[in-house]
């Protein structure tokens, strides 16, 4: 990646930063100085994603993009992974992304084929996922006709992509692909759509590598300024009850050994954001746990009492924050994000710091080193204070009253079996949240969400991207019912394509998020949430059954005595994938809680029942 | 507030529309928007007109930098920036009120670009201020139509902003 910004508009250099080290295997040279090597469109296509070292593609077929689709038939080096639907192409290739730190590369075809992947791309776009999408378009002389299968997917993707881009001839392929790579992995990460039309996939130019990236408007800056480090540093030595707000930044920069450096030199507590989990240790004893509307309440009510509010690769989401006007109010903040634009967006920082997570926070360690000399640091009191927090107010849940099987304790043995080594991927509502609680996550990358987007249907695709990009890892999906209907296709595209996979359905019949907030604020009227896929219901679809029809192993558990066996028998079998449907009880809830509109000060750690918390 | 940014940007497909695209999903209302060539090949200048508070201007300054296709952003300070629009304005005439017209026309260094028996259309060039009051001066006469210009901006004195750009 590169790293300096380029002066503009001088012609940028050639692209040996942006090309992997390793040469591909199988590719015909094309850097010679000699004579460029005539390719089709789709044969240069196929070229620049072997020379950008990509080796699994995510995708589906259409008539718009069947030129290059001919041409990937026979590439050596690229595994194409036929999925059942776009949209899990998108997920499955930001599963293969967020896992690995790489990029994840979903194809389409035109018209809906490309509308399939909007929400997946959106969802890349909320959490800063690189994923390059490519998209077949009609011929360049129909487009604007309303042809068959033509929507303008480059003007969708405007809002949703860091950009997007439309290739009309063939010759501007391999440089647009490859800044489309370019963009997607640097800076902040996020996805980038590349359009290209029939007409520039059948035609012929000479393939030119490495290609000249123009890009005189892409300057992401990584490196930070000393001074206002330096400041923070002297902050956050002088500080009396500093905190660590570590969001997603951290993991995709991925800087959490020198986060785990910064904070042991320290001694300041630290808190990890959904996006974070994974970025700091559980078991380390300054994490305080998740912050945000179902934090632990030592997390929530650490930044609130902040005097120094350290936000690592971290936005300010509303979730996190709750009402902003109330949100941390006595914090001086340190802000440092890699895009300038998240500073002071939602909360002024006091000292900004734009840069990429893991130098800054190398030399923040360095200048905390330095600041420490001129000042004793002494935080004990607020130690004192958050371990009597972390004490009178630990994670934990009450078991179903209606005597069913209890959602969080089946997740948290999923977590305390599997192990901190594998990877745990949820769609999104409660089993979402139970899954950032109760697993223990040790290692960044080890726990992938749809965060920001909140997108259903996310898990199931999501941990087959994960598999592919790590075979020798366990992946998980911890899905809902609600979640598992929406995606559950791409289990045929496991079994099919060798990707054993485990997914979890913590089957509460309902879409459980949703009807707990009508529990809480609706007076109980459960409008429209019952799916009829548990306990006492006609169960439909039957999922052990639906399991099967996919050639998956289908497990249903019921008893509390029969969680770790199917969870080990899950784990064992690694020949197909495994679903196992966990009948759980539809009451249980998600807590802490911090109703939404209200500051972070109204936790509730359970039902009605607010922690007492020293008033200034 | 009104603020009045000079953009740099590519000339590329689809960049209004991701220009102005930003300005309504952030919630920032565009006054007034200018577009043409730099004298830079390849280059074009967008000049905007937003109503909106700093901290607000920041984030969408902000937000418009992480374009690609956009090159630089500056705000120009009122005082040191020459300021212009342009109006094209029909206004009904008849025997009685042509020579009031053509005086007005004249006091504001106005000029008439078409005549007929009961209609002039008067080109005016300057800042908001000037054409406002010209507007408001032929207003009882009858506007019968306005085309107008966004507003274009340059700073004051020897430096241009493509040649910070290529400085750098």
């Amino acid at each position: 990646m590169p790293t300096e910004s380029k002066p503009v508009p001088t012609k940028p250099k050639a692209t040996d930063s942006l090309v992997p080290p390793k040469k591909t295997a199988g590719t015909a040279k094309a850097t010679s100085a000699a004579k460029p090597e005539i390719l089709t469109g789709s044969g240069a296509i196929l070229r620049t994603l072997e020379n950008l070292g990509i080796k699994e593609v995510f995708g589906l077929p259409g008539g718009a993009i069947m030129p290059f689709y001919d041409e990937l038939m026979s590439s050596t080096t690229i595994r194409h992974i036929l999925v059942r639907h776009e949209q899990g192409a998108g997920h499955a290739a930001e599963g293969y992304a967020s896992s690995t730190g790489k990029v994840g590369v979903a194809i389409a075809t035109s018209g809906p084929g490309a509308t399939n992947l909007v929400t997946a791309i959106a969802d890349a776009h909320m959490d800063s996922v690189p994923l390059l999408a490519i998209t077949g378009q009609v011929f360049s002389t129909s487009m604007g006709t309303d042809a068959f299968q033509e929507v303008d997917i480059v003007g969708i993707a405007m809002p949703i992509t860091k950009h997007s881009f439309l290739v009309t001839k063939p010759e501007d392929i391999p440089g647009t692909i490859a800044a489309a790579y370019l963009i997607a992995s640097s800076g902040r990460p996020g996805p980038v759509l590349v359009d290209v039309t029939k007409d520039a996939q059948q035609n012929s130019a000479p393939f030119v590598w490495p290609p000249t990236i123009d890009l005189p408007g892409y300057r992401p800056v990584t490196k930070a300024h000393g001074k206002q480090i330096q400041a923070a540093a002297k902050l956050i030595a002088e500080a009396k009850r500093p905190v660590f707000y570590v969001g997603g930044g951290v993991i995709r920069a991925e800087a959490s050994k020198e986060l785990f450096a910064l904070a042991e030199k320290t001694g300041v507590p630290v808190v990890t954001t959904l996006m974070a989990r994974g970025a700091f240790p559980d078991s380390h004893k300054q994490h305080l746990g998740m912050p945000g509307m179902h934090g632990t309440v030592p997390a929530v009510l650490a930044l609130q009492e902040a005097d120094v509010l350290i936000a690592l690769g971290a936005r300010f989401d509303d979730r996190v924050t709750g009402k902003p006007s109330e949100f941390a109010p006595d914090a001086t903040v340190i802000h440092v994000d890699v895009d300038p634009a998240e500073i002071s967006k939602i909360r002024v920082a006091d000292v900004p710091i734009v840069g990429d997570a893991k130098d800054v926070i190398a030399d923040l360690t360095a200048a905390y080193a330095d600041a420490v000399k001129k000042v004793t640091p002494d935080i004990s009191a607020w130690w004192k204070r958050l371990d009597e927090l972390k004490a009178r107010f630990p994670l934990g849940y009450d078991e179903p009253e209606d005597g069913l099987l209890s959602p969080q304790y089946v997740i948290e043995r999923i977590g305390a079996i599997t192990g901190p080594e594998a990877i745990y991927a949820a769609g999104v509502g409660q089993h979402q949240m139970w899954a950032a609680q109760y697993i223990k996550y040790e290692r960044p990358n080890a726990w992938l969400n749809s965060g920001g987007a909140g997108t259903m249907g996310y898990g199931v695709p999501a941990a087959m991207g994960a598999k592919v990009a790590n075979p020798d890892r366990t992946v998980w999906a911890i899905d809902g019912d609600g979640c598992f209907q929406m995606t559950n296709q791409e289990l045929a595209t496991c079994t099919i394509n060798d990707i054993p996979i485990k997914v979890a359905i913590i089957n509460n019949s309902s879409l459980g998020m949703v009807r707990q907030w009508q529990t809480l604020f609706y007076n109980g009227r459960h409008s429209f949430t019952d799916l009829n896929t548990g306990h006492d219901t006609v169960m439909i679809p039957d999922f052990v059954k639906l399991a099967e029809a996919y050639g998956a192993l289908g497990i249903r558990v019921t008893k509390k005595e029969d969680v770790d066996a199917a969870i080990t028998l899950a784990n064992e079998t690694n020949d197909r994938p495994v679903v196992i449907d966990f009948i759980v009880s539809a009451d249980a809830m998600v807590w802490p809680m911090v109703p939404q509109g209200v500051g972070n000060s109204s936790v509730q750690y359970a039902r009605e029942k607010a922690p007492e918390w020293e008033e200034e | 507030m009104s603020h009045v940014l000079s953009m740099l940007v590519e000339d590329k497909p689809g960049l209004l529309t991701r220009v102005a695209g930003l300005f309504a999903r952030r919630g920032f209302n565009i006054e007034s928007l200018a577009v043409g060539k730099s004298e830079i090949p390849g280059l074009s200048r967008i000049t905007v007109v937003v109503d909106v508070e700093q901290g607000p201007l920041e984030q969408v300054t902000k937000q418009l930098n992480k374009l690609i296709n956009v090159i630089k952003i500056v705000e120009l300070d009122p005082t040191q920036t020459v300021e212009r629009e342009h109006l094209l304005i029909k206004v009904k005439v008849d025997n009685t009120t042509r020579s009031q017209i053509l005086e007005a026309t004249n006091l504001f260094r106005a000029r008439i670009v078409d005549v007929s028996t009961d209609a002039l259309v008067i080109e005016v060039t300057g800042d908001t201020a000037k054409t406002q009051a010209l507007l408001r001066v032929l207003e009882p006469y009858g506007i019968r139509e306005i085309a107008q210009s966004g507003l274009l901006a340059m700073g004051r004195g020897p430096k241009s902003i493509t040649e910070r750009v290529y400085k750098n």
